[in-house]
Formats: C-alpha cells, sequence, structure tokens
C-alpha cells in the first residue's frame, strides 16, 4: 500500500458488497414473492431492481428486499416502494423492464410511475 | 448480482454450538435452490448474544434468527430466503419490548440488549467477514493508519491518544497516552509494540471476540502506536487456547503484509512496521505485563520488579510500550473520529466505552459494550435481561480473581475505574459474574483463590506461601471447623499478600476475600458460629433430612443412595400406607441424588 488513494479505492469497490448490512435507512424497495409472485415472475423483477438499484450507483440510499404474500395475487408481481414521510407507492402486474423504468424515473428521480401502480390497473 | 446477505456468527459461543455446521447446511441448501449468486454468507465474529446461539442474520431487512440448528436451515432458505417469508418460530423475541417496523421485523439493534449498547470496540464484530482484510477497509479500516502516516506527526498522535482519556482496558486504567508519551522519547536499537492478548480471568472473553471478529483493528492501532513511539516491530501475545483467535490474527496479518500495511515503507511514509504472533503456553501469569515480555523472549514467565518499566527497559532490554487488545481497539476510532468524540463519552475520568463479558445467573449471557457510568443494574437487568427462574440478585464479581464484588446494596453504582476502586472492587479486564442467592460467597472466594494458588508462579513468597495459607483457612472455614480468629487472620494474611507481593497476581489475589469479607461477613460468621451455610453450597455444613410426614415411603431415595445411607423407619405417616424413611446424616456423602429423585419434595437441605 503506497497511497491513501489505493485504500480508498478498496473501500469503495467494497462498499456495494458490505452496504447492504447497514440497516433500513432510506427507501425501501419490497418485492411480493409467495408462491404467487415467483409464479408470475417476481424473481427476474427482483433481480433486475437489484441490479438497476446497483447501476444506477443508489444502493448506499435503497434497499431491495423481498416479502410474502401482500394478498392480491392476481396483481402479481407486486412491488411496494417505501420512502420515509411518504406513502407507499404500489406497483402491480411488473415487469423487469417495468423495474429499470421505475429505478430510473421512482428511485433515481423520485417521480411515481403511475402508469404501473395499482389506482391505474383497478381504477 | 447479490441481494441478500445472510451472517453467520463465527465466535466461539456460536462455533461450540454448531455454527459452522450450519454454514455448510447453507452452502448445501443455497445450491439446492440455486441461490449461489443471489445470497452471500458471511461468517462473522461475536454479535454478543451468545446466549440465543447459533445467531444468523439476514439483510438488508435485519432478521434476526437465534438458537439456529441445522434442521431450520432448509426452512429458513426456502421461505426466507426464496420466498420472503420470514421464519416466525425463530426469530429473537425481546417479549415485545422492542418496537417492530411496518414488516414487523424487529431490528438487532433495537432489542433491549443492544439498543443502550454503545459499540465502539465491537463495533465491526458481528458485521464483517474477520478473514477479509477488504470488508474492514470498506468499513473506514487503515484509514487511520493512513492518517496518521501522512498526516500527523508522532507527537501530534500521542497528544490525541492522551486528550482523549483512553485508559488501559486490561485492568490497571493506566492512561494509555502516558504510556505512549513514556517510551516515545527513549533512544535505543530497536523498540517494541506489544499486544496483551493473554487474557486469563475465568468468565472473560472480551479480548477473544474482539481478535475473532475484529484483528485488523488490533493490527492496526498496533502499526499506529509504532509510528507514535518509534517502534518497528510487534507482537501479539495470544493464549495458544483460543484456536479460532489465533487463526483469523494470523490470516489478517498475512493479508495486511500482502497489501503493505504491514512490512516496509507503509503508505510511503518510510515507516516500517511488522507483527509476530506469540503463542501463550496456558500460565495466568503471563498476563502481567513484565511475566509476558520474560515469556516472549523464550525465558519461563515471571515476572520481575518495576523499575525499570517497559518504556525504559521491557522486551529483550529495549523501550517497548505493552497495551491490552481492547485498549488497541480503540485507538483507530480515536484518530479517526477524534479525542472530543472520545472524550464525550463515559464519566469524568474514566473515558469512553467498556466491554463486559456478561456470565453466571443471568439472562443474557454474552458480550456487551456499554459507556463508562452506566449503573451496575441497568447492565443486569435492562441489558442483561435479569436474573433466570425469578432468583434475587445477590451480587457480581468484577474483575475475575484480581476484583472484588459489588453487593446488590450497591447496584446503583455508575461502572467506571474509580468507582469500583473506591468501594474496593476493580474494573479488572471486564469479566462480569452475576450471582444470585443461591451462591455461597465463602465459596465463590475460596474459587478464585483455588485459581490464584494455582496460577501463582511461585517466585515471590507472599504470593506463593500466602494465598495457599489463605485458602487452607477459607477451607477450614467451609467444612465447618473455623473459627472468629480465622476470620481475622485470613483478613490480616490478605493485607500482607496484598502489599508485599511481587507483581499484580499478588497484589490482587486476595481482593475476592477482602471484598466477601467486606460486603458478607455474615456469612463467614455463619459459617463459623453456626455451622451453617446460607446458600446451602459448603457441602460439610449441610444435612439432608427426609421430612416424615410427608415421605410416601416409595423407597426411591434409598434406591438412588450411592452410600446406602438412606434406612426404613418404622413410623409411617398418617395419611400414607408404607412406613417413610431416615438419612443416616454420619454416613451421607451429601451429593443430593436422593433430593433430586423425591417426587414428593419430602426431602430438604439446610
Amino acid at each position: 500500500m503506497k497511497s491513501l488513494a489505493e485504500l480508498q479505492a478498496i473501500k469503495n469497490r467494497m462498499k456495494d458488497k458490505v452496504v447492504l448490512r447497514d440497516g433500513m435507512e432510506g427507501t425501501r424497495v419490497v418485492v411480493g414473492m409467495a408462491t404467487c409472485g415467483i409464479a408470475a415472475g417476481a424473481r427476474p423483477v427482483l433481480n433486475s431492481f437489484v441490479e438497476g438499484v446497483s447501476k444506477a450507483g443508489i444502493d448506499d440510499k435503497v434497499s431491495v428486499t423481498q416479502t410474502g404474500c401482500i394478498g392480491l395475487c392476481q396483481y402479481e408481481p407486486i412491488v411496494e416502494v417505501f420512502e420515509a414521510g411518504k406513502e407507499k407507492v404500489t406497483y402491480v402486474k411488473m415487469t423487469p423492464e417495468k423495474a429499470d423504468e421505475v429505478v430510473q424515473k421512482h428511485l433515481k428521480n423520485g417521480q411515481v410511475v403511475s402508469d404501473y401502480t395499482i389506482g391505474a390497473i383497478t381504477a | 448480482m447479490i441481494r441478500s446477505q445472510v451472517l453467520i456468527c463465527g465466535g466461539t459461543g456460536c462455533t461450540s454450538s454448531g455454527s459452522q455446521k450450519i454454514q455448510d447446511t447453507f452452502e448445501a441448501k443455497l445450491a439446492k435452490y440455486q441461490l449461489e449468486s443471489e445470497i452471500k454468507l458471511v461468517r462473522t465474529g461475536c454479535f454478543g448474544l451468545c446466549e440465543l446461539g447459533p445467531v444468523v442474520i439476514v439483510y438488508p431487512d435485519g432478521t434476526f434468527y437465534s438458537r439456529v440448528t441445522v434442521d431450520d436451515v432448509e426452512e429458513i432458505v426456502s421461505e426466507h430466503l426464496l420466498k420472503g417469508r420470514r421464519v416466525e418460530r425463530l426469530v429473537y423475541d425481546d417479549h415485545g419490548k422492542a418496537e417492530a417496523d411496518e414488516f414487523g421485523n424487529v431490528a438487532l439493534t433495537d432489542t433491549t440488549f443492544y439498543k443502550t449498547q454503545n459499540r465502539v470496540v465491537l463495533r465491526n464484530c458481528g458485521v464483517i467477514n474477520p478473514e477479509d482484510i477488504d470488508e474492514y477497509i470498506a468499513m473506514d479500516g487503515y484509514a487511520a493508519l493512513g492518517k496518521v502516516l501522512t498526516e500527523m506527526t508522532p507527537d501530534e498522535v500521542i497528544k490525541v491518544v492522551s486528550d482523549s482519556g483512553l485508559r488501559g482496558r486490561g485492568g490497571g486504567g493506566f492512561p494509555t497516552g502516558r504510556k505512549w508519551a513514556l517510551c516515545a522519547p527513549n533512544k535505543a536499537p530497536q523498540k517494541y509494540v506489544v499486544c496483551n492478548a493473554d487474557e486469563g480471568d475465568p468468565g472473560a472473553f472480551m479480548d477473544r471476540s474482539v481478535l475473532e471478529g475484529d484483528p485488523h483493528s488490533v493490527i492496526e492501532a498496533m502499526a499506529i502506536c509504532g509510528y507514535a513511539c518509534g517502534c518497528t516491530k510487534g507482537f501479539v501475545y495470544v493464549r495458544a487456547e483460543y484456536p479460532i483467535a489465533v487463526k483469523r490474527l494470523g490470516i489478517a496479518i498475512e493479508q495486511a503484509r500482502e497489501y503493505g500495511l504491514l512490512g516496509e515503507n507503509i503508505f510511503d511514509s518510510g515507516f516500517d512496521f511488522d507483527i509476530e504472533i506469540r503463542l501463550g503456553a496456558g500460565a495466568f501469569v503471563c498476563g502481567e505485563e513484565t511475566a509476558l515480555m520474560t515469556s516472549i523472549e523464550g525465558n519461563r514467565g515471571e515476572p520481575r520488579p518495576r523499575p525499570p518499566f517497559p518504556a525504559v527497559k521491557g522486551l529483550f532490554g529495549m523501550p517497548t510500550v505493552e497495551n491490552n487488545v481492547e485498549t488497541f481497539a480503540n485507538i483507530p476510532q480515536i484518530i479517526l473520529r477524534g479525542a472530543e468524540w472520545f472524550a464525550s463519552m463515559g464519566t469524568e475520568k474514566s473515558k469512553g466505552t467498556k466491554v463486559f463479558a456478561l456470565g453466571g445467573k443471568i439472562n443474557h449471557t454474552g458480550l456487551v459494550e456499554i459507556p463508562m457510568g452506566t449503573t451496575l443494574e441497568h447492565i443486569i437487568y435492562e441489558i442483561g435481561g435479569g436474573i433466570p427462574n425469578g432468583k434475587k440478585f445477590k451480587a457480581a464479581q468484577t474483575g475475575g480473581p484480581s476484583g472484588g464484588c459489588i453487593p446488590a446494596s450497591l447496584i446503583d453504582t455508575e461502572v467506571d475505574y474509580d468507582n469500583l476502586t473506591a468501594i474496593g472492587c476493580m474494573m479488572g479486564s471486564g469479566g462480569l459474574i452475576v450471582m444470585d442467592e443461591d451462591t455461597c460467597m465463602v465459596d465463590m472466594a475460596k474459587f478464585f483463590l483455588e485459581f490464584t494458588v494455582d496460577e501463582s508462579c511461585g517466585k515471590c513468597t507472599p504470593c506463593r506461601v500466602g494465598t495457599k495459607r489463605i485458602l487452607e483457612l477459607l477451607e477450614k472455614i467451609t467444612s465447618g471447623k473455623g473459627t472468629m480468629e480465622d476470620i481475622d487472620r485470613i483478613e490480616e494474611l490478605c493485607n500482607y499478600v496484598k502489599t508485599n507481593s511481587l507483581c499484580g497476581l499478588g497484589q490482587t489475589a486476595p481482593n475476592p476475600v477482602l471484598a466477601t469479607l467486606k460486603f458478607f461477613r455474615d456469612e463467614y460468621i455463619a459459617h463459623v458460629e453456626e455451622k451453617k451455610c446460607p446458600a446451602g453450597v459448603c457441602k460439610d455444613l449441610l444435612t439432608f433430612t427426609i421430612d416424615r410426614e410427608k415421605c410416601i415411603g416409595c423407597g426411591l431415595c434409598a434406591r438412588n443412595c450411592p452410600v446406602s445411607c438412606i434406612e426404613q423407619t418404622d413410623y409411617v405417616a398418617p395419611r400414607h400406607k408404607r412406613p417413610s424413611y431416615r438419612i443416616n446424616a454420619d454416613k451421607c456423602i451429601k451429593c443430593g441424588a436422593c433430593m433430586s429423585n423425591c417426587k414428593f419434595k419430602a426431602i430438604s437441605k439446610q
């Protein structure tokens, strides 16, 4: 080790890998992953979120987790986004492509993609 | 792409309750469900809640699973990791004391056990993989070393450590900054940094957990110390009985060398530093600094008189700085976050935090780190979860064989160096053994004296002979042959050994006796005058009796008596059909087999 820059480089490289353990601050993306969700294709959606969040460089602010059956099996894959101080946003019938869009618009820029929310479908 | 991490405790407690097997099973199950690329397994150091081990934590949700068995792993993988449903029956139940989030999840850090802890020394234990230097670096590791080598002069480093108010965590409480300042100006061809990891107090495992959970923090601190005091060589003297700690420390030193964080010209600053491990062969006295250095030199581990102090003439006759593991583990954080930050924690003369190993009659056996000045009551009832089985708290033993005890009447004592010394106790290295009403204080003192008699190196007479005589007097009392004069004689002898012994071992060996005499003299008197052990522990003073009114004459006690001292009588209790039994006290060896076998609670001991 010859310089602080080298140390910083290792730290930056590793930060992504341990950031998951920092707890639950910031935004949480929760993917419904019960049998219904998995059958409807929740796994690629989840992976798409994880990768998208990492690529967008916002993985220190956004955590992606999974949950059990949310109860609206016909709308699976369902994804909920929790932000501190804001109302929960529920996206339904997600696909990996839609997931990418949500990452870009909602998680990165704060604009809810209302076309995919449950309100748009049931209304 | 990793979306979830599973942390498995690899501390000694959880390893002995089978966490390695659990890790293997996780690996197999993750492969079965094809989740290897999404889920990462991390084996960490001790989480602190050893009582609940093996412990598994799933991130990012932070679900805390306790007492996980190999059979539970499949369920955790197929339910939680695959489908996202927590396995509720394994989730640690804090009995509703911690607030759950909107998912019903209780974060580990919100439980009563963790909430009021303040983790400085243990910050990485249970969080990072101790066998991966990169994870340590991700947690600001080696940034402090980088900072001192590139931005600070040795004097500035010593000033920060002095200003922080850090005192030696090995028990003595000597100001660390002053120790460094004493060594730094001494000129010599070679100067040494020694880390004392010869943690020998019964019931203490703080240093072990730091070395197992965060070995790099000690390595980094030793290098910082080396820079500040002008030493280029370091030794870690660690007990051979700590195989996991030794292994991880070895790996850590190797990795640090590969990265050039140990070796020559670190951070291009011209500073060289390297560390070697020395294994202790199991002598308690080697935790004493001069004996430890003698042992590193390859000689029989015996202390020598001071002065000259190690700062002037230590290892191999050269100036040496010797600090304890926990002391070192504080250093990188002090450098990074500043002396003021550290000094803001704790009491006036004891700054920072202290790690305690909670043991004995307490619900949450484990490792806790609290700010100095926390009351004993808080440690025992809030963090420790109180005394099991609704028993009453009697006393807490601190400082192992060198320490005293804090009785229930002083439970509101704020724990720091000076308060404990004031009540005739001692902070010690951090073992905290909780005792309930079933503990005999004379017996406890006897236990620690047996330990020091065994461990006395024999070099000086007061310790070698004095401790032996104290033990004999204690044995006389617990066997019911003691007199009131013996109590006075013990006290006199204790004070003599304390003032005349060569090293810390002998000087502190009488402490358990003096403290119990101070707070529980009535128990000593009961042993002598009434020939009774109030707690019902000292066998020679116990008598087992059968209540003939309660005895139904089943004969189970007689059949289980190993010395056949229970016989049937002619007396038949009014409501029973068969004659009752009686214990022949002369033949009874007081093993208690009859009492534990009696289904009618007809046998009592007094």
